[in-house]
């Protein structure tokens, strides 16, 4: 039996969710079908939608939003945002150190073929000082719950996380749909992040650029799934949303191509993963960066957010050693657990994960989106042989986890309301401070028994909530 | 502001009064269908229909043979057909889309549930019977944008060059039905100033939506070639005139030259189409041939557009 975070077994309503309860049940179903076709609406009319690659006749899709809240105290969310906290100074700290010293793998708490054969090690990057010293500016760091004490980090996405405008839309609907639920409850805000977002941007712009730092969003363009939250983002921000083809680099410097004069361009808040930033560094074929763009960036002259090169610190091969970074680069014991991972790469591990393949959750160590992955215990006979086949051909691809019993949250579904499976994204900025958004976006399996909540693969999400005390 | 912005802008809008356009056009189309007897002129009727467009060409080399519901299809639905009202509408939000932070919610919002609805009809629906009521729909969802554009964005660049982007197209396409039409109508310069169909003429100003404003304008309710043609030329009163299409484009070009305080030779040329539309007399232009005077208007205009991308840097 999952943890339920309403409700405990024998029906005991936990804390966080006495009032929404009651709420719950004093709910008409007419209510809440306006409600759900309110939503929908309103997501609709705005263009929240996100392309589904490979799936040209429904290229825009809404992700499905669950209009019943997934609910923390104060207190539960102070223990984690510390744990967070914790592990994203020490990531920033890690890439630091990976691009310069390498002190943890002289000290070898890491084997150094884990990073120089690491395709997301760029090491163009070595030697290179970014602003303050960070690299992963912006963090989505994916958390699940088993328990009521028992938090895990499945995956610490360093590169370009997404996500975040959903969070902020689903609070605004949750808002507009059951405006009484927030004068019942204090619900930390969440609607500053695209001001501290900002002010993560200034804070780390190069010495050269003036006290009012010219900031873009660059964005590969309207045909990318996360389209939609590149111009949200840009316009909450009220900066430019430039693609490629508007910036471009001359005597040194980036400028950007405007109606009157070039202008020149502080800190870019880059959407484009590394391989495509600069077809003169990396992927020649890319038309969606910008050529010379990291000449700049390593002549301290122009700010890439996130840095390029993050990336080796989310690898699914890193992650085994994260409890190891941790304690290298702070000194203390990590805060939050990570789930125990097996490295297919290992003859060991292995041997173990093929014989356990019906109980495990196999994912591709440098895959996303949910994509290439096994879910052993939902999995027939013959995806489970058929994945097998892939695994032994390239094992040093794959890493294995125990199948996490996720906590559940009660979810309007066709039947009525049932509980299913969910994680959490909580945001996190980093620049002169760390800073976190009170909860984060709640991505919930809809299908009954599902673990997957990836909007790729049927996933909605919910509003979250940090009840302040 | 980037030069991508502007140039989504403006095509944005383009792209929009250009839906418009054809969904009047069908309209008349569909009425000269409608009337009993001349099998013969119907056929020159969607003949024109297209020419009016400028799809008379890719429409031949689709279907060859000219045919009512074919000809409605590729003007409303053909993907294969940039003009089509389909492609047009899809052009103009995914200008806007890219551009999302440059418009209004409302702006977007009217943009967006435009193309979400057109993609819920099924072109088959649109029987003869029905096809009236969903030209209205296309017209009415275009004045909304226009009217969200009007009422909610600030007076600067985004706007000017949305409107630049608007009055150039409208220019272009009364230039170019009174061209096709009056070419079709008058065969021969000999029968200019000669008493025509009244009913063929009230297809022009129809395609205008002006065939009312006509009669209050001139307080005659009978169709003189020669008030037509003056009427879409060069009467500002009549908000589809070219004369009222360049005064716009000069006030958004005047409205740039003040926020940017650069003025360009885009801003000249545009003035001098305007004086030159200003200082013409119908008697003239008749002379020396409106066919002449209508195909140097749309080359200016052209001229005109390629300025205007080229010094605001659009890509």
């Amino acid at each position: 039996m999952a943890f339920d975070e309403m409700a405990l077994s024998g029906g005991k309503v936990r804390a966080p969710y006495h009032k929404v309860e009651s709420w719950l049940s004093q709910l008409g179903s007419t209510h809440v079908e306006r409600a759900i076709r309110e939503s929908e609406a309103r997501f609709r009319r705005q263009g929240i939608t996100f392309a589904v690659y490979g799936d040209e006749k429904a290229s825009e899709r809404l992700i499905p939003f669950d209009i019943i809240p997934r609910i923390f105290a104060a207190q539960e969310w102070r223990r984690l945002s510390a744990g967070i906290e914790q592990r994203v100074r020490a990531i920033n700290m890690f890439l630091h150190d990976l691009y310069h010293r390498q002190e943890i793998l002289r000290a070898g708490r890491i084997p150094i073929d884990v990073i120089v054969q690491n395709e997301a090690f760029v090491p163009e990057m070595v030697g290179v000082n970014p602003a303050l010293g960070i690299y992963a500016h912006i963090m989505g760091i994916d958390i699940v719950r088993v328990g009521e004490n028992d938090f895990y980090v499945l995956e610490d996405n360093c590169r370009t996380p997404s996500g975040v405008s959903y969070m902020l839309e689903d609070r605004e609907t949750m808002m507009h749909l059951f405006p009484e639920l927030f004068s019942s409850h204090r619900v930390a805000p969440v609607e500053n992040y695209p001001a501290m977002l900002h002010q993560t941007l200034m804070a780390v712009a190069p010495a050269s650029a003036s006290n009012d730092p010219v900031i873009v969003v660059l964005t590969p363009g309207i045909h990318n799934s996360a389209f939609f939250e590149h111009a949200f983002l840009a316009d909450e921000m009220g900066v430019e949303l430039c693609e490629g083809a508007d910036l471009f680099v001359s005597d040194g410097w980036l400028y950007m191509r405007t109606t009157q004069a070039p202008r020149r361009v502080d800190v870019v808040y880059r959407r484009i993963d590394d391989a495509f930033l600069d077809p003169l560094s990396f992927r020649p074929d890319s038309s969606l960066g910008v050529p010379g763009i990291l000449d700049v960036y390593r002549a301290g002259r122009v700010t890439l957010v996130n840095a390029p090169g993050t990336g080796v610190a989310d690898d699914k091969s890193i992650y085994t050693f994260m409890p190891d970074i941790i304690e290298f680069y702070t000194g203390e014991k990590p805060l939050l657990n990570n789930v125990p991972t097996w490295r297919c790469s290992s003859g060991s591990d292995l041997s173990y994960v093929c014989e356990h393949l019906a109980e495990l959750v196999v994912k591709e160590v440098h895959g996303s989106g949910g994509y290439g992955m096994l879910v052993g215990p939902t999995s027939s006979k013959t995806q489970i042989e058929d994945f097998r086949a892939k695994l032994l051909a390239r094992p040093a691809n794959y890493i294995a986890q125990p199948t996490l019993a996720l906590s559940t949250v009660p979810t309007f579904v066709q039947s009525g309301v049932a509980p299913r499976h969910v994680d959490l994204r909580p945001f996190v900025l980093s620049s002169d401070r760390v800073r976190i958004t009170p909860g984060g976006l709640t991505r919930v399996a809809l299908k009954e028994g599902s673990l997957v909540v990836n909007s790729s693969q049927g996933g909605g999400t919910k509003d979250t909530w940090v009840l302040e005390d | 502001m980037l030069g991508r912005t502007a140039a989504s802008l403006y095509w944005m809008s383009r792209y929009v009064e250009r839906a418009e356009n054809m969904a009047r056009l069908l309209e008349v189309g569909y009425r000269i269908s409608l009337m009993p007897g001349a099998v013969e002129g119907h056929r020159d009727e969607w003949q024109s229909t297209l020419a009016s467009s400028a799809c008379l060409q890719s429409y031949q080399a689709k279907y060859g043979e000219l045919d009512g519901p074919n000809v409605v299809h590729f003007l409303l639905f053909d993907d294969d057909n940039p003009s089509s009202v389909t492609s047009c509408l899809r052009a103009a939000r995914n200008n806007g889309r890219a551009v999302r932070t440059a418009l209004t919610r409302d702006v977007w919002e009217s943009l967006n549930s435009t193309w979400n609805e057109l993609a819920q009809v099924d072109p088959a629906s649109i029987t003869a019977d029905r096809l009236p009521s969903f030209l209205e729909w296309i017209k009415q969802k275009s004045m909304a944008f226009r009217g969200a554009l009007l009422g909610t964005m600030l007076r600067n660049d985004p706007y000017y060059f949305s409107q630049l982007g608007n009055f150039i197209e409208r220019a272009d396409n009364t230039a170019r039905i009174l061209d096709v039409k009056y070419f079709i109508l008058l065969p021969r310069p000999t029968d200019v100033g000669s008493d025509l169909d009244a009913q063929q003429w009230s297809q022009i100003l129809r395609s205008v939506s002006a065939h009312r404003a006509y009669r209050w304008f001139y307080k005659d309710s009978h169709y003189k070639p020669w008030l037509v043609s003056e009427f879409l030329i060069l009467k500002e009163e009549m908000p589809r005139s070219l004369l009222f299409a360049s005064h716009w484009v000069n006030l958004a070009l005047h409205g740039l030259e003040e926020l940017y305080g650069r003025r360009y030779a885009c801003h000249d040329q545009a003035e001098t189409i305007l004086t030159q539309l200003r200082s013409s007399k119908m008697e003239d232009i008749f002379q020396s041939g409106l066919h002449e005077f209508l195909g140097k208007f749309m080359a200016d205009n052209f001229v005109l557009s390629q300025s205007i991308a080229e010094t605001y840097h659009f890509p």
